[in-house]
């Protein structure tokens, strides 16, 4: 698994929780290490057991973490660029959910090595959406959950989101978009990013 | 085609007469340059064209026909902009030139803080700044990385090179030193030192003092010794100094009488005196000369030897004459290697 996700984790955990839960999980998780680097690739099977690891030291459901997991990475001030980049998606919500489509193809373009399952938006009436991940990652989908709520925050659109199990492989989050524009959402400019300065 | 439909298409285009005054101006051209300092102004008091660059009026311009334009604003920020002029009527009386930011968009979203809705749904302006700033944080990360690889990889290479007892360098560090002054052809001289009557104390007052004594002569030494020499312990009680940028032997014998006196003051230990001297064989390279490292520290060890015959506490420097008199003595050069 690419580290970001692990060192993405990390922090959220680190930060939420505390230091000293995160290093427990670790040591549930059997991991001799504490400290994920971001730019490295660690074994396909850590990740699992670090979400199992610290949703047992929490005694909270993994799908609850994950959730959290997601709105952490989109809302934290130390994951502004996430949140920039998944704002290129779209001028409003809905516009933002159709680039879902293509989410997991640009998290490719940007990290080579950094295999997302594949999401595809399919309207459901009116201003309704289902959302089908495939779980080639287990409990991706409730990540995407957490993802959609802070990005449906940071447009100011007032959302309903449930998560319907899986069909043939596929996991359902049914989305309702009840007002796109219910509050002010964030300010977001496209020459806005950190990198105006870098160049 | 209608102008609407044309602003959805190109919202950075221009239309002008054949005299080259602006009639008309897409809704993103026209938010970079204010409306009013577009339609009626004369194109060329507008941008200045860079490329092609014989262009002195717009009829060389119109002459020119259908090419790639280079331009940049005339007034400030002055973005620089592509542009590419067309004749869509067929004739002299309309020209288009459809415009974009090239590689001056990362600039201008900023400058003129733009939005999605000023670019075509089809520009690919929003995917290049997505990926600009995907790929600047990704190569952000790794950077750091790296930064604290190398900053581990500085610390364990110090590591492997220093002598965990004394802090001084090790037989490691040593070869690692000497092979650079070869390399760099230097003049320097090499001091083979051996602590005399250092087991004594080991025996009588146990390693904890044996260890103080050793530390205690690194120090002495690195005092003894100029800012950029080096000093090493290449084994129990022996030690190496490398001494740079000597001009005469008299540097060395001075050099080499003050850490003998250095180190035969009596050390105390917990209320014991531990006396000790040294012994040294020094080999004094001269610019030219090209050596192999082994051969130096085996001159050395001849020299030492010669000061350890002589009656300790005292230091030789290596002749080729020691060589031959040292093999009397083979035995104890066999000793050491």
């Amino acid at each position: 698994m690419h580290g970001l996700v692990n060192r993405s984790f990390q922090l959220f955990v680190s930060d939420t929780f505390g230091r000293e839960v995160w290093e427990r999980s670790t040591q549930v998780a059997g991991i001799s290490f504490v400290d994920f680097e971001g730019m490295l690739t660690y074994k396909e099977t850590y990740t699992p057991r670090l979400i199992e690891g610290v949703s047992t030291i929490l005694d909270r459901p993994a799908a609850e973490v994950l959730e959290d997991f997601g709105t952490f990475i989109v809302s934290h001030p130390k994951f502004e660029a996430v949140r920039r980049l998944l704002r290129f998606g779209g001028v409003d919500f809905v516009d933002f959910l159709h680039s879902l489509d293509d989410l997991d193809d640009r998290v490719r373009l940007a990290l080579k090595n950094l295999n997302l399952p594949n999401a595809a938006l399919h309207a459901a009436g009116e201003n309704q959406f289902l959302l089908l991940c495939e779980n080639t990652i287990n409990g991706y989908c409730h990540v995407m959950i957490g993802v959609l709520r802070a990005m449906a925050d940071d447009y100011g659109a007032l959302v309903l989101l449930e998560h319907r199990g899986t069909q043939e492989d596929k996991e359902v989050v049914f989305i309702t978009v009840v007002e796109s524009n219910f509050a002010e959402g964030r300010h977001f400019s496209l020459g806005g990013g950190a990198y105006a300065d870098a160049i | 085609m209608r102008s609407e439909g044309l602003a959805i298409l190109c919202p950075m285009h221009l239309l002008l007469d054949a005299q080259g005054y602006i009639l008309q101006a897409g809704p993103t051209i026209a938010k970079v340059c204010q409306p009013e300092a577009l339609v009626g102004k004369r194109f060329l008091d507008v941008f200045d064209l860079t490329r092609p660059r014989a262009i002195a009026c717009f009829g060389d311009l119109q002459a020119a026909g259908a090419q790639k334009l280079h331009l940049k604003l005339r007034a400030a920020p002055h973005t620089a902009l592509k542009g590419v002029l067309v004749h869509p009527s067929g004739d002299d009386s309309v020209i288009m030139i459809n415009l974009s930011f090239g590689i001056s968009i990362i600039d201008a979203v900023r400058d003129f803080e733009l939005t999605n809705a000023d670019f075509a749904a089809t520009d690919l302006a929003i995917e290049m700044l997505y990926l600009v700033e995907a790929k600047t944080a990704a190569m952000s990360a790794s950077y750091l990385l790296n930064m604290r690889l190398q900053g581990a990889r500085i610390a364990a290479e110090e590591q492997a090179y220093t002598d965990t007892l004394t802090g001084l360098k090790n037989r490691r560090g040593l070869e690692v030193i000497l092979s650079r002054l070869l390399k760099q052809n230097a003049s320097f001289a090499v001091m083979q030192i051996d602590l005399d009557y250092f087991k004594a104390v080991n025996d009588t007052l146990g390693h904890a003092a044996g260890d103080f004594v050793l530390q205690t002569v690194a120090q002495n030494m690195v005092a003894e010794t100029r800012e950029q020499d080096v000093v090493a312990r290449v084994g129990g009680d022996e030690f190496t100094v490398v001494l740079s940028e000597v001009n005469s032997e008299g540097v060395l014998r001075k050099i080499g009488q003050r850490i003998i006196e250095r180190v035969e003051k009596p050390i105390d230990y917990q209320g014991h005196e531990c006396r000790i001297s040294a012994s040294i064989g020094t080999v004094w390279i001269q610019p030219g000369e090209m050596p192999e490292i082994s051969d130096i520290l085996s001159d050395a060890d001849v020299a030492l030897y010669a000061s350890k015959n002589a009656g300790r506490a005292m230091q030789t420097l290596y002749s080729p004459d020691l060589r031959k008199s040292s093999n009397l003595v083979g035995p104890q050069t066999e000793r050491r290697q």
